[in-house]
């Protein structure tokens, strides 16, 4: 990441997510998993701890934007799930902020948990596995073409 | 002035050891992905592959590697212990972090050229101990436990030809370092046995409505309300309830943190400075990393100019745990 562009710590206004909450939220999911595919299949993630994500139901909520999606992972691929019929085995709520600042790199994630930005709840195991399996990706260059001050 | 001290910066991953490298650290410290190290935490840590990619990177930049092996051989497997330090050996890190008297001996006859630390989780708090190490297992380095006075630190680098490393920023615990069965009462697992304290399986977070309940294996840690910080699901850092009064009994979250008395470490001829944090991502390394090297250099540069900056503290205040910074031991009164 470069290192002059920060993504500040903001929170969308109150509108975005009561109007959030009422749009579809399968796109979500969907655009979530084809990430998460597209990354399986450049061979970032580490082959060994995705078979304890196997049959795992996780939900990913964003408080500001009233958005939610939930999928799951089987037969080696990230699947979204339109209407899940259990609790997730995993759970992770936060502000888009929070979120762009982890997959920015900007933010680590346990002090976004320490200043209570970010919730994880569920199985702890499964999260630490996640967390460390994220940290552990060794992400292609980006050059993003945005320049801050 | 002395010579600067090293900067020593952890990595859980290749992405962390990478910022290390690239943000100024003179070496990096690691583990394997096993119970050899007291970060055994799922998903973190090096196998032999990534071991080797971070070995080269860090040479190619002229950094050094320190591989921590500084948990206790357990009952019937003394030998999968023997096997990490032959590893680490092959895979040529700079030093091998030990703590067991055990397998010291053992690294010192069958490696003899291979350099060797004694762990924080050794225990050494005196000369004395950390002479004998010397004298019987060539020991090069020693870290020592959080518990010491700057004046007792001196005391120590006075009376050694031992370099001395202390810890410079991270979170702290109950600093019995290489003692701690604490994790073990609540679940039968603790740093010296599994290599890890309150371990993921054992955490539950549960979020009710205005507060969150931390629980390690169903006993109540801790009751944090929606705008409190949380900590570590560690029993030292719970709040009980003592007397009829809840507190925090054992110990505040707080992180050490030593920028104001960094002109001090390095007069007392400190060798090295210590991050604390494997189980945390490149993101926390690279903050930290960045902000004790340009303290560090600010010192060099102008050693009677040194002045803590605002922004350096903000930037460690931020990845603390616990609200508060403190500088431990360091400037205790006690003897």
């Amino acid at each position: 990441m470069t290192s002059n562009f920060t993504i500040p710590k903001f929170r969308l206004p109150g509108f975005v997510a009561a109007l959030g909450q009422k749009l579809p939220q399968w796109p979500h999911a969907v655009t979530l998993t084809l990430g998460l595919n597209a990354a399986l299949k450049m061979g970032l993630l580490p082959e060994g701890d995705l078979a304890a994500l196997d049959d795992k139901l996780f939900r990913v909520r964003v408080h500001d934007t009233g958005g939610e999606a939930s999928f799951t992972y089987r037969g080696g691929l990230f699947r979204p799930v339109f209407r899940p019929q259990r609790e997730p085995d995993l759970a992770f709520a936060a502000n888009l902020s929070a979120y762009l600042q982890l997959l920015a790199r900007q933010e680590d994630p346990d002090t976004l948990f320490f200043s209570r930005e970010l919730e994880i709840t569920g199985d702890t195991e499964l999260g630490l596995i996640v967390k460390n399996m994220l940290d552990a990706v060794e992400w292609p260059q980006l050059r993003l073409p945005l320049r801050g001050h | 002035m002395p010579a600067l001290p090293d900067l020593v910066c952890p990595a859980g991953s290749l992405p962390a050891l990478k910022a290390a490298v690239d943000n100024g650290a003179d070496a990096v410290y690691l583990g394997y992905k096993n119970d050899t190290n007291a970060r055994n935490f799922a998903g973190l840590n090096f196998d032999p592959k990534t071991m080797a990619d971070g070995i080269r990177y860090a040479h190619a930049k002229g950094r050094e590697v320190l591989l921590a092996i500084n948990t206790f051989p357990q009952a019937g497997r003394v030998a999968d212990w023997q096997r990490a330090v032959d590893a680490a050996v092959d895979q040529g890190v700079d030093a091998i972090i030990l703590a067991d008297v055990g397998l010291l001996d053992y690294a010192r006859n069958r490696h003899p050229q291979q350099r060797l630390h004694l762990s924080v989780q050794g225990s050494a708090t005196s000369y004395e101990a950390i002479n004998f190490c010397q004298r019987e297992f060539g020991i090069r380095r020693a870290v020592l436990p959080r518990v010491l006075t700057l004046a007792q630190v001196e005391n120590v680098i006075r009376n050694t030809t031992v370099e001395i490393e202390v810890f410079g920023f991270g979170s702290l615990c109950v600093m019995n370092e290489g003692r701690c069965w604490l994790s073990s009462y609540a679940c039968g697992e603790s740093p010296n046995t599994v290599g890890a304290c309150s371990p993921a399986k054992y955490v539950k977070w549960d979020k009710k409505p205005g507060a969150m309940e931390t629980r390690l294996n169903g006993v109540l840690i801790d009751r944090f309300g929606d705008d409190e910080p949380a900590g570590y699901p560690t029993l030292c850092k719970g709040r009980f309830e003592v007397q009829g009064e809840t507190y925090y009994a054992l110990e505040e979250p707080t992180s050490l943190n030593v920028l104001s008395i960094l002109p001090d470490i390095v007069k007392i001829g400190v060798s090295a400075i210590k991050v604390e944090g494997r189980q945390r991502s490149p993101a926390y390394v690279t903050q930290v990393t960045r902000t004790l090297r340009a303290a560090l250099d600010s010192l060099a540069a102008g050693g009677e100019r040194y002045h803590v900056k605002p922004a350096w503290q903000a930037e460690l205040a931020k990845v603390s745990e616990g609200s508060q910074a403190t500088l431990g031991a360091y400037n205790r009164p006690w003897r």
